[in-house]
């Protein structure tokens, strides 16, 4: 009778936790930092376009943490056995906001059109696809010139948007009246933009996922003062802080507050890694052993607790451990001044002073550049910390104008897509500051990185990056420092805050307020 | 008077043709350009995108003919697009000039109102503890750098008392209207019109006080003493009178700028205004819709040096005289 009782209630419970999830109804307030030039994600990809951007937006396919794909627009999809061919089928039922069906037409629109024509990094996964067809409005066939099995995870929403073909094609792009009023697929969608204020979403009511969202409004607010920001988390006036959005230092504070919860989840994607760019052409940053002393140098696991809060973790090499492929290889560098004295010794370097040239995005960054400039002066590199600001920043290290530069990027799901372009000698061109910004060149890494884009099946794959990893880890052509954690604060009623690897932009569709 | 006016407005024209050419060329000089801060944002780019985009914006072209091509735009009242918003700078300008006024002709009624009460009150008990407290008072608000000042107030008023809201032009998502939606502002534009307010205030106090010490020691205020007349007249009818001229001078200085927006305010306070515009444009390189924002502050400026310019003439009729 006992055990009865105790599975009847075991049911019960069950059962209400089921129904507790889903509650629909009621607004969020959350922080868009810094207010966004355009909501438009076809054409605006920067941080804060994509978190408004995404719920408006959709892809073919989301990712889970573990970057698997999931059904977004296509709800399902088959690969064929030589990797050559991906044929999705659409989802049924999906409407754009302004009611018009949405179909295959679309997805062939902006994959061979709109985004060849407004998205480099489209552009470049698209280096890999022979053809774009759709048989029927339903089904559309991506047909691969050769197997590059990192395809499937570059059809995030903010790499290949699904846009509406009915108001775009034979318009310009970039100055379409409709860019400011955006017409998407996704669970929101765009009602009022109060420029320096907030962007109001409101509930798709005829989303193609049967109950979602649950949330009927969403406001972005614009609140351009760090402290002011975290002043309206404290004072209930906003109920999620995005990771990024308030200054480091006022985090253990907020997350201290009651009713808070944080969380580091929603990054796998982007899989944020810093380094400092150090200038292979000039020397002492030409002398791998100088670079190693440097790697040595750093106190990078300080970093992560004082600087970041002991988010994050000390990058182990040019591959986030987010990242598909991702090995934990030899050589490391942990902190050791002696270590890195004895090699600079070894090359007889001359103490010529460096100069250092910090991330502008905030006082964490400026911290940091203090920090390691204290490091590498305790080994016997003079330093001289340099300001621009991010227009600056940008022309300097996209000419190669430094000696060393903070940078940090987004690895985007694979490392074909957002790590060897950092390293290979073809991505060495002036005028980026997403590529090989380094100078470093090595035919047998370039080698290794052309066959293991295209080796099928993974399992290929994976051999060839761990051999990549050792090698790159070997030369040190950047100084690799943290994966970096960027918590997002919330109220606690808000649940299932982060369902998907690109966090926010995606998860608002799932999100609901408990009671 | 008319040819007067006429012919400060034939060279205000050309004083803004000439600030609008200087500022084109400063705003190119400094490292960078919109095309690759856009690409920076973006998190990936190619050569190609960046001359995409610098094709676009008509960057590709030589700096005289961009030159050209804005400046003769101008004339025609036409101050262009704004590269990274994609919209037309007047309408963004206009969106931000309703908050931008509401918040700074508030600092300016609040500063010289209260300063030159304050500055008049002050010089007519000279020496005694009002003056003391007063000046003090105004020393300090001088002093005191405008953000922390921001920054204290929405600690005390907004996080410890709860007793204004900190950030914002009106309550995002209330939907008020009519008077409700009046009021909500108002409270909203309590901290920062204050905030700004206080900074003038202080200084205008200072500058009534000193003018009309200096004032009250002529010789005609001590004939209108010796024929009798009561020293609050004196004070009001003759000494303040006097004593405005440097006060209009700086009040002038300070109109100028109500349109410019106050960066600071507008940043500590999310107040929607054309500072945090014109400030958001300068990282962004966003050349445009800076360049548009300083065309119409310098424009105000003249308009206000001009305005200032017919008051010291109605203020001090020896001016009418000389000129």
């Amino acid at each position: 009778m006992r055990r009865l009782i105790s599975a009847s209630l075991a049911l019960f419970m069950t059962t209400t936790a089921a129904f507790a999830q889903a509650v629909p109804g009621g607004k969020l307030n959350l922080i868009v930092q810094p207010e966004p030039p355009s909501i438009m994600i076809g054409t605006t990809t920067n941080g804060p376009a994509l978190l408004v951007g995404g719920n408006i937006y959709e892809s073919l396919l989301r990712y889970d943490e573990n970057l698997k794909p999931e059904p977004s627009l296509a709800k399902s999809w088959t690969v064929s056995d030589d990797g050559l061919t991906y044929t999705f089928t659409l989802q049924d039922d999906v409407k754009w906001h302004d009611g018009k069906p949405m179909t295959s037409a679309d997805v062939l629109f902006s994959a061979n059109d709109y985004l060849m024509k407004m998205q480099p990094r489209h552009r470049n996964l698209m280096t890999h696809v022979e053809s774009v067809t759709a048989p029927d409005d339903k089904t559309v066939v991506f047909k691969l010139k050769e197997p590059f099995e990192a395809f499937i995870r570059g059809l995030a929403f903010y790499t290949m948007p699904v846009l509406p073909k009915h108001i775009y094609e034979g318009t310009d792009y970039a100055t379409n009246p409709a860019n400011d009023k955006p017409i998407g697929t996704g669970p929101f969608k765009f009602d009022e933009w109060k420029r320096g204020s907030y962007i109001h979403l409101v509930k798709n009511p005829d989303y193609y996922v049967k109950g979602k969202p649950y949330l009927d409004e969403l406001y972005y607010q614009v609140i351009p003062d760090g402290a002011s920001r975290s002043v309206a988390f404290e004072t209930g006036n906003i109920d999620v802080v995005p990771g990024g959005s308030v200054e480091n230092f006022d985090i253990p504070r907020l997350k201290d507050l009651p009713n808070t919860c944080t969380t580091e989840k929603g990054w796998e994607y982007f899989a944020p890694l810093s380094w400092l760019w150090l200038n292979n052409r000039k020397a002492p940053m030409d002398n791998v052993k100088f670079r190693q002393a440097v790697m040595y140098a750093l106190d990078r696991e300080f970093a992560k607790d004082v600087l970041w809060n002991g988010y994050g973790k000390v990058a182990t090499g040019p591959l986030s451990s987010k990242l598909p492929f991702y090995k934990d290889v030899e050589p490391k560098y942990p902190h050791d001044v002696e270590k890195a004295k004895e090699l600079l010794k070894e090359i007889g370097y001359d103490g010529k002073p460096l100069k250092l040239l910090p991330l502008p995005y905030g006082e964490t960054w400026q911290r940091w550049a203090e920090a390691v400039k204290q490091n590498l002066e305790e080994v016997g590199i003079p330093i001289e910390i340099e300001a621009a600001d991010v227009a600056g920043w940008n022309q300097r290290t996209s000419n190669w104008e430094y000696d060393i530069a903070f940078t940090y990027l987004y690895q985007n799901g694979d490392p074909a897509i957002g790590v060897d372009r950092n390293y290979k000698t073809s991505q060495i061109a002036k005028g980026n500051p997403f590529n090989n910004v380094e100078g470093y060149s090595n035919p047998e890494l370039d080698k290794l990185f052309d066959e293991a884009a295209v080796a099928y099946p993974a399992s290929k794959r994976q051999e060839l990056y761990d051999q990549a990893q050792k090698k790159l880890q070997e030369d040190v052509p950047v100084a690799w420092l943290l994966e970096l954690g960027f918590p997002t604060i919330y109220n606690c009623k808000v649940q299932d805050i982060v369902t998907t690897a690109s966090g926010l932009p995606e998860s608002m569709r799932d999100a609901w307020i408990k009671k | 008077m008319l040819r007067f006016i006429s012919g400060r407005l034939l060279k205000a024209v050309v004083i803004l043709i000439c600030i609008t050419v200087l500022n084109f060329f400063l705003i190119h000089a400094a490292p960078g350009d919109p095309a690759a801060v856009m690409a920076g944002e973006a998190g990936d780019a190619d050569p190609a995108f960046l001359q995409q985009l610098r094709e676009r914006f008509g960057l590709d072209k030589p700096l005289y003919m961009q030159l050209w091509i804005y400046v003769s735009s101008v004339v025609q009242l036409d101050l262009g697009y704004s590269y990274r918003q994609q919209l037309p700078v007047l309408q963004l300008i206009g969106e931000r000039l309703p908050a931008t006024l509401l918040l700074s002709l508030s600092a300016f009624v609040i500063s010289l109102g209260l300063g030159v009460a304050a500055g008049a009150f002050a010089s007519a008990r000279q020496g005694k503890w009002a003056d003391t407290i007063i000046s003090l008072v105004a020393l300090i608000f001088y002093a005191t750098p405008l953000f922390w000042l921001a920054l204290m107030g929405v600690l005390l008023f907004s996080v410890q008392l709860g007793w204004l809201p900190g950030f914002g032009y009106e309550t995002v998502g209330a939907n008020y209207t009519g008077l409700a939606r009046a009021i909500d502002i108002f409270m909203h534009l309590i901290l920062p019109a204050m905030t700004l307010g206080l900074f003038f205030m202080a200084v205008y106090a200072r500058m009534t006080r000193a003018s009309m010490l200096e004032v009250g020691r002529l010789d005609f205020v001590k004939t209108a003493k010796a024929k009798g007349l009561r020293p609050g007249v004196i004070q009001r009818r003759h000494v303040l009178r006097n004593a405005l001229l440097p006060v209009v001078t700086l009040a002038g200085l300070q109109a100028g700028q109500l349109v410019g927006g106050a960066v600071l305010i507008e940043t500590v306070f999310a107040w929607p205004g054309i500072g945090r515009l014109m400030f958001d444009a300068l990282s962004q390189r966003d050349y445009n819709l800076l360049l548009g924002v300083f065309v119409v502050s310098a424009a105000m400026v003249l308009l206000f040096n001009l305005i200032t310019d017919v008051l010291y003439r109605l203020v001090d009729p020896r001016i009418k005289v000389t000129s």
